[in-house]
């Protein structure tokens, strides 16, 4: 834990140390038991009420708190028998995403998820959670594993974006993450992505075109990062938290814009505050949701999930058409 | 040299022969060497400098002009316009961007499709309007990306789309990343179609398009110094904080890197992508047709 605390988190987090102390103090006294008893549920309400509104700046802080429950932590906890299988099979393996096969709810599944690390040295060998293209085709290859031997697959987002980088542009990082869209768009076999921290543009979405898109309550999900948005609208990167605001990128926002199909609970105060409430209520949508589409045929699966991503978009019909560019 | 064999051939379309009306006050000065030209004559080699070969952008209708066969082009699709589905306002509302943007660019969004013959060749073609907006995909181009694809199914004809790109158009929030996977999902159903798509990515293509349609295409081509790639070069020098080598991203750069087919001068590139659809096609080489 690094124990970092967001503005918005302390007067919580002050007030359960109060009664921690008092716990100490009470020394099993009745009165001052009915008394703090009184005070948890005080705090639990505060928490829930503060919680209910948080700007979508604090939304993003929250989705991308150093203490957040990563990939690894989802996988231990709703993952048995996990096999981490790892490489490209052309250049290298990319430790910034994390994949294999393991059992979900007694079944076989291949999982893969973005992987973010704790410190400074986890942080490096995973080059903070941003992968580079041998990572989305390591995905390419397991997702074609999971299609060859009819497995579902889920896969868990989390990255601040692909890597920006000489090497990741020399090798085709376009290249990896538009193959492994078409690809996602073809697996014959149930499909569900689970964003659990960050959403970061085409680097999430690589992993992410999928039958269902699940969000952890306090997830987000964008087309850019706030302050890549600011630097370049209004050109000043700081100019972050109007930005936020502006690109609707809370679990909120995305159901109502129709591209988050279920938001899912998080512990009260955010999954890192309750890693285990967490994961219970993701295997419960996950596992409805899976029971759904294994129901369904392939090729209305197939079909359905084409239907899915035909259909997004916000268009208007123009009353008369302009003076659109012709050859004359 | 390429760009002699083919001086003549804008003549063709009615609009070179005016050369004379010009008044002699209008120059054009190439950026690649400082060279100047008749701007007459500049257009007329497709806004690429005879003395150096540096290409210059193109508005896009001297673009389709350029690229599709005289009196075939039906352009489509252009009742589209994009909605305001986030309400979006940085320093100026995305509303008043979009009105701003079509009176310029003379274009109802990013993107002009339609159907037409590329040297002979019928296809379902589309044309990115970098002067819109930096030609970034929102919901409209990505409609209009997807409606030639599977136009392409349709009719059964090869697909060409020239991209020139910033990227996805942030105004319009995640439902601008969804496009991504909207167009790639339309990319499957011509592959399973069993039809020709060539994508030529033009300067510049990044971000969201280059890493989705725009490099998914069976031939991938290019135009000489065109900058390709996913992250904008300045997003990459701020990530890593040093110099980027010379040529990082450019063309000839993705040709060495085995990114891209072919990278291929504009003043051939017409009778390249006819070329390259014939034989995709196995149908006979046109009579006049020089082996590359
Ligand atoms: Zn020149």
């Amino acid at each position: 834990m690094t124990n970092k605390v967001l503005d918005f988190e302390r007067p919580i987090l002050e007030l359960e140390g109060k009664i921690r102390e008092l716990k100490l103090l009470s020394a099993g006294s009745e009165e001052m038991a009915s008394e703090i008893s009184k005070l948890e549920r005080k705090a639990q309400q505060l928490q829930k009420e503060r919680f209910a509104k948080l700007s979508r700046w604090e939304q993003f802080q929250l989705a991308k708190h150093p203490d957040r429950p990563y990939t690894l932590d989802y996988i231990g906890e709703l993952i048995d028998d996990f096999v981490e299988l790892r490489g490209d099979r052309a250049y290298a393996d990319d430790p910034a995403i994390v994949s294999g096969i393991g059992r979900f709810a007694g079944r076989s599944i291949v999982v893969m998820g973005h992987q973010k690390g704790r410190n400074t040295k986890e942080n490096v060998y995973r080059n903070f959670g941003m992968a580079r293209p041998e990572g989305y085709r390591k995905c390419q290859r397991l997702m074609r594993l999971a299609d060859q031997f009819r497995l579902p697959l889920l896969c868990l987002i989390d990255t601040t974006g692909a890597y920006p980088g000489i090497g990741a542009e020399e090798r085709g990082q376009s290249e990896a993450i538009a193959t492994s869209l078409e690809l996602m768009t073809r697996l014959r076999v149930p499909t569900i992505s689970v964003v659990i921290g960050e959403g970061g543009s085409g680097g999430a979405l690589a992993i992410g075109v999928t039958d269902r898109i699940l969000m952890l309550e306090h997830a987000v999900y964008s087309v850019i990062s706030p302050r890549g948005c600011a630097s370049i609208l209004w050109k000043n990167p700081e100019a972050e938290r109007t930005a936020a605001e502006q690109l609707r990128m809370t679990a909120e926002d995305l159901s109502n814009l129709g591209i988050c199909d279920e938001r899912i609970p998080e512990a009260v105060g955010g999954a890192h505050r309750g890693l285990t409430v967490t994961a219970n209520a993701m295997r419960t949508a996950l596992s409805r949701h899976f029971d759904e589409l294994a129901s369904m045929s392939e090729e209305d699966r197939l079909n359905a999930r084409y239907k899915k991503y035909r259909s997004i978009g916000h268009l208007e019909v123009a009353a008369q058409t302009g003076t659109p560019p012709t050859d004359e | 040299m390429a760009w002699w064999r083919r001086k003549k051939e804008p003549l063709e379309r009615g609009k070179g022969d005016q050369k004379v009306s010009v008044p002699r006050g209008l120059w054009s000065k190439c950026d690649g060497c400082g060279e100047i030209t008749y701007t007459d004559e500049f257009v007329q080699n497709l806004r690429v400098c005879p003395v150096c070969g540096h290409h210059h952008p193109m508005p896009t209708h001297e673009r389709i002009a350029a690229m599709i066969d005289p009196e075939t082009w039906e352009l489509l699709d252009t009742e589209l316009r994009s909605g305001d589905p986030l309400q979006f306002e940085d320093k100026k509302t995305y509303k008043s961007r979009i009105a701003k943007a079509e009176r310029n660019a003379g274009s109802g969004d990013a993107f002009a499709s339609g159907i037409g013959n590329i040297d002979g060749v019928p296809v379902s073609a589309g044309f990115f309007v970098f002067e819109f907006m930096g030609g970034s995909m929102g919901s409209v181009v990505g409609e209009k990306v997807t409606r030639v694809i599977e136009r392409g199914v349709e009719l059964k004809r090869p697909v060409v789309l020239f991209s020139a790109s910033g990227g996805a158009r942030m105004q319009e929030g995640i439902l601008s990343l969804m496009q991504m996977a909207k167009t790639s999902a339309a990319r499957g159903r011509l592959r399973d179609a069993g039809l020709p798509y060539i994508s030529v990515c033009l300067h510049p293509t990044t971000g969201g398009v280059a890493a989705s349609f725009a490099m998914l295409g069976d031939i991938i081509l290019t135009e000489p110094r065109a900058l390709v790639g996913f992250a904008g070069p300045r997003v990459i020098q701020q990530t890593i904080g040093q110099e980027l080598p010379e040529g990082f991203q450019r063309a000839e750069f993705l040709l060495e890197h085995g990114m891209v087919d072919r990278v291929v001068s504009r003043l051939e590139l017409r009778e390249h992508i006819g070329a390259l659809l014939r034989l995709l096609q196995n149908t006979p080489r046109r009579a006049e047709e020089a082996r590359p």
